[in-house]
């Protein structure tokens, strides 16, 4: 191989704590603007790129291209108003936002959620982890031009997505899970079809290995890019898959069971380069172990039950003065609800964060400087940001 | 996890104590100690993780509640760390050096609640909204409705009801 | 260096030493109002008509949440190709804009921008309730209640979202609609457009964008 050592005396650099040893204003340095047109997965967001050669020296992030006020707009609803709004917030993912904000009601209004619900509610929330994975695992070739598994895996989201239409009635936003419980049970013959659309996913899977993993253009253009040190995880608070690829194990689903969580027998894949190629690697086992739950879930879920705790009235349902945290694993990390109430029908102050609140903003902005130009996009998708959860 | 609250409490003036689940604990501090025992939690007891800081706009009390969440990612434990601020003199202490993640929150509460935080990197830029010009909108006192019929041509036709008092005469007219 | 500050006049020193003066309003942008096209002959503006309704090219920026049901549209269950609709990257090769969903006042002065450089004959198709009337979001300070107050729309695609099945269909409307030369969208931007651009200042509140910027 060839090892040629690039003589980087001319290029300007950033020092550890931020400063610059140069000025961005003397008209020296282009500005390239990526976005708020965004690169296929993500949502808009805006980087503005300063370069030097083709070489980023200085990135800041612009969001707020979404913004519509969702902790407003709540504090003006009903608790059971909330649900069709707050499932806006992230709309490839929406059941996690249904159900934090239905568990923290729950929590603070004191009802206790039957088991035949709860089953259910693991079951749609792996259904949507799915979903997800399926555009964000191929998503990662496709910033490289790799479009065709982008192809393949939005083909099958749209048969998962048929189940849960089957299951839910909606589409894109589902609106299944519900203070108290769920609305439904499984229709008849829903697990059946269910394997089959598993089959396919677990032949996607591996086309997904051989078609970017086994890739010499994907390898040579993910290993060694974007390297998030190991102390980097405390400094700026990662978590999730983005944790896991720097051999640090964060998963919500292992260290606070919540739901079903702790009867289902699955392990998060852990990696130790950090780079880009072990986040999408990271992805793609965890899209497996979320099949395999899937089939976990629905062997050992219990025939009949209840599926709604009975609530009061939910026009008129008053909650008690209080406050609460409430965490899930979101296919990008931990993601919470923080909720006060104040005694009346309306919440005070419901507060989400999401994990790309940090990686989005502090962590991009440090991993893009010194990177080339056309790995932008693939540093961008591999920490799965989401803008929708930072401006909310 | 009784320990860290008994150690807490042998260290520091801390009122409102409420054990809101059997890992998250729940407490108010002045708002001078507030870096102080940020940087112990996070430097001697391990709470290395900062998971929010939020803000809640408390308008009768004439109040700001600031939030800060902590978790220790070894002990799987969370703290949530209440501070009051007055209403008049939104100004509070930045905690940027220890985290530098919390200049975005920092940022973004500066705009939205109009809490100043001096010395934070950043605070003063456009975080989500832009050029804007009335009193920062999340504040209990920014009626949004109001804004956005003055300001957006509300199409003619939509109407809401009152949902009780709608139910009362329509559904249930005989029960009073 | 601000916003504002990059679009004042200044002296520029080149990196080989040539010093000049930049005055970005005059020099990046045109400073002529859009005009209104008037039809061809009548049997001439038919063949248009049907040229221009069989290769709309859409500019692939997803504006809001609707947006996650255009990339079905592209995969072979529902394959918007064999009606010749496809994607394009950029406003200047796009003939179609596609809002898809509610608009924040911070996204609405990007989209006027992209609107305006696109090349006519160009139309715009708006999805969900948002951009009818606001959909739930109506009583939120940052997102714009009716769209056709501030660029012209051809067709509306109601539902929150709209399914692939939706959106094709509404496809096959603006075809009618431009067979039938009833999709004068972009002439009608330019007829009125003093009332378009009051309107969009009222909701921009610190413009500045010069007023004619394709």
């Amino acid at each position: 191989m060839f090892n040629i050592k690039e003589d980087r005396s001319k290029f300007p650099t950033m020092k550890d704590d931020g400063t610059l040893d140069f000025d961005l204003d003397s008209q020296k340095y282009v500005k390239i603007w990526q976005g708020p047109n965004h690169p296929g997965v993500t949502g808009n967001m805006a980087l503005e790129l300063t370069v030097s050669g083709d070489e980023v020296i200085k990135s800041k992030t612009h969001v707020g291209y979404l913004y519509r006020a969702f902790e407003k707009l709540m504090e003006r609803r009903k608790f059971i108003q909330c649900f069709p709004i707050c499932i806006r917030m992230c709309v490839p993912e929406p059941d996690i936002n249904e159900y934090l904000l239905a568990a923290s009601v729950e929590e603070l209004g004191g009802i206790e959620v039957p088991e035949m619900a709860e089953w259910l509610r693991t079951l749609v929330l792996e259904m949507a982890r799915v979903t997800i994975l399926l555009r964000g695992v191929p998503g990662q070739g496709g910033t490289m031009s790799l479009g065709m598994g982008v192809q393949w895996g939005v083909y099958i989201r749209d048969l998962m997505l048929d189940r849960f239409e089957e299951l839910t009635g909606g589409r894109v936003y589902h609106m299944y899970i519900a203070p108290g419980g769920v609305r439904g049970l499984l229709p008849s013959g829903f697990k059946e079809r269910m394997e089959e659309v598993l089959k396919k996913i677990d032949e996607f899977v591996v086309d997904i290995d051989n078609l970017m993993f086994s890739n010499a253009v994907f390898k040579k253009r993910t290993k060694g890019v974007g390297v998030i040190e190991k102390d980097w995880i405390d400094k700026y608070s990662v978590v999730g898959p983005n944790a896991r690829a720097a051999g640090i194990m964060r998963d919500v689903r292992k260290d606070y069971p919540y739901l079903k969580y702790d009867k289902l027998d699955f392990e998060p894949h852990t990696e130790k380069d950090s780079d880009i190629y072990a986040r999408s690697r990271v992805r793609w086992h965890d899209l497996q172990a979320s099949v395999d739950l899937i089939r976990q879930i629905m062997a050992k879920m219990p025939e009949k039950g209840e599926i709604r705790a009975k609530t009061p009235n939910v026009l008129h349902w008053k909650i008690p003065k209080g406050e609460t945290y409430k965490r899930i694993e979101s296919s990008r990390g931990e993601y919470g609800f923080y909720m006060v109430t104040d005694g009346t029908e309306y919440p005070r102050r419901i507060n989400l964060r999401g994990p790309s609140y940090n990686s989005a903003m502090v962590l991009l902005e440090k991993i893009l400087v010194n990177a080339n130009i056309s790995d932008v996009s693939s540093l961008m998708v591999s920490l799965a940001t989401c803008p929708p959860e930072i401006e909310r | 996890m009784n320990e860290i609250l008994e150690k807490i409490k042998s260290k520091y003036e801390i009122t409102d104590v409420l054990q809101k689940r059997d890992d998250l604990l729940f407490f108010s501090i002045g708002k001078k100690l507030l870096v102080d025992i940020l940087n112990y939690l996070k430097e001697l007891e391990g709470f290395t993780h900062l998971i929010m800081l939020s803000s809640v706009d408390w308008l009768e009390e004439n109040k700001f509640q600031l939030t800060y969440i902590l978790n220790h990612p070894v002990n799987k434990y969370d703290i949530a760390i209440r501070v009051d601020i007055d209403r008049d003199n939104p100004v509070m202490d930045s905690i940027h050096h220890l985290w530098i993640h919390a200049q975005t929150d920092q940022r973004e509460i500066k705009e939205l609640f109009g809490i100043d935080f001096p010395g934070s990197p950043g605070v003063n830029d456009d975080f989500v909204l832009e050029d804007w010009d009335d009193i920062p909108p999340m504040r209990r006192d920014f009626d949004t409705l109001k804004y956005a019929t003055d300001n957006f041509f509300p199409r003619e036709g939509r109407k809401s009801y009152d949902t009780k008092e709608y139910m009362k005469s329509k559904l249930y007219p005989d029960q009073g | 260096m601000t916003r504002m500050d990059d679009l004042k006049k200044r002296t520029v020193t080149a990196p080989d030493g040539e010093v000049f003066t930049v005055d970005p309003m005059k020099e990046y942008f045109c400073d002529k109002r859009p005009e209104v096209q008037e039809p061809a002959h009548p049997l001439l503006e038919k063949f248009f008509n049907w040229a221009r309704s069989n290769s709309l090219w859409v500019l692939g920026w997803g504006t809001g949440c609707g947006s996650i049901e255009l990339p079905p549209l592209t995969t072979p269950r529902f394959d918007m190709f064999r009606y010749g609709v496809q994607m394009r990257p950029t406003p200047r090769q796009a003939g179609v804009f596609i809002i898809s969903g509610y608009l924040a006042v911070k996204t609405l002065k990007r989209v006027i921008r992209a609107y305006e450089q696109m090349q006519g004959p160009k139309y715009i198709i708006a999805l969900g309730s948002c951009t009818i009337n606001g959909g739930m979001y109506y009583d939120s300070f940052n997102t714009i209640n009716r769209l056709d107050h501030y660029i012209p729309v051809d067709v509306y695609i109601t539902g929150c979202m709209p399914r692939p099945e939706a959106i094709l269909s509404g496809f096959v409307e603006l075809k009618k609609r431009i067979r039938a030369g009833k999709a004068e969208g972009a002439n009608d931007y330019a007829e009125r457009f003093d009332w378009y651009k009051a309107n969009q200042k009222k909701v921009i509140k610190g413009w500045d964008m010069p007023d004619y910027n394709w």
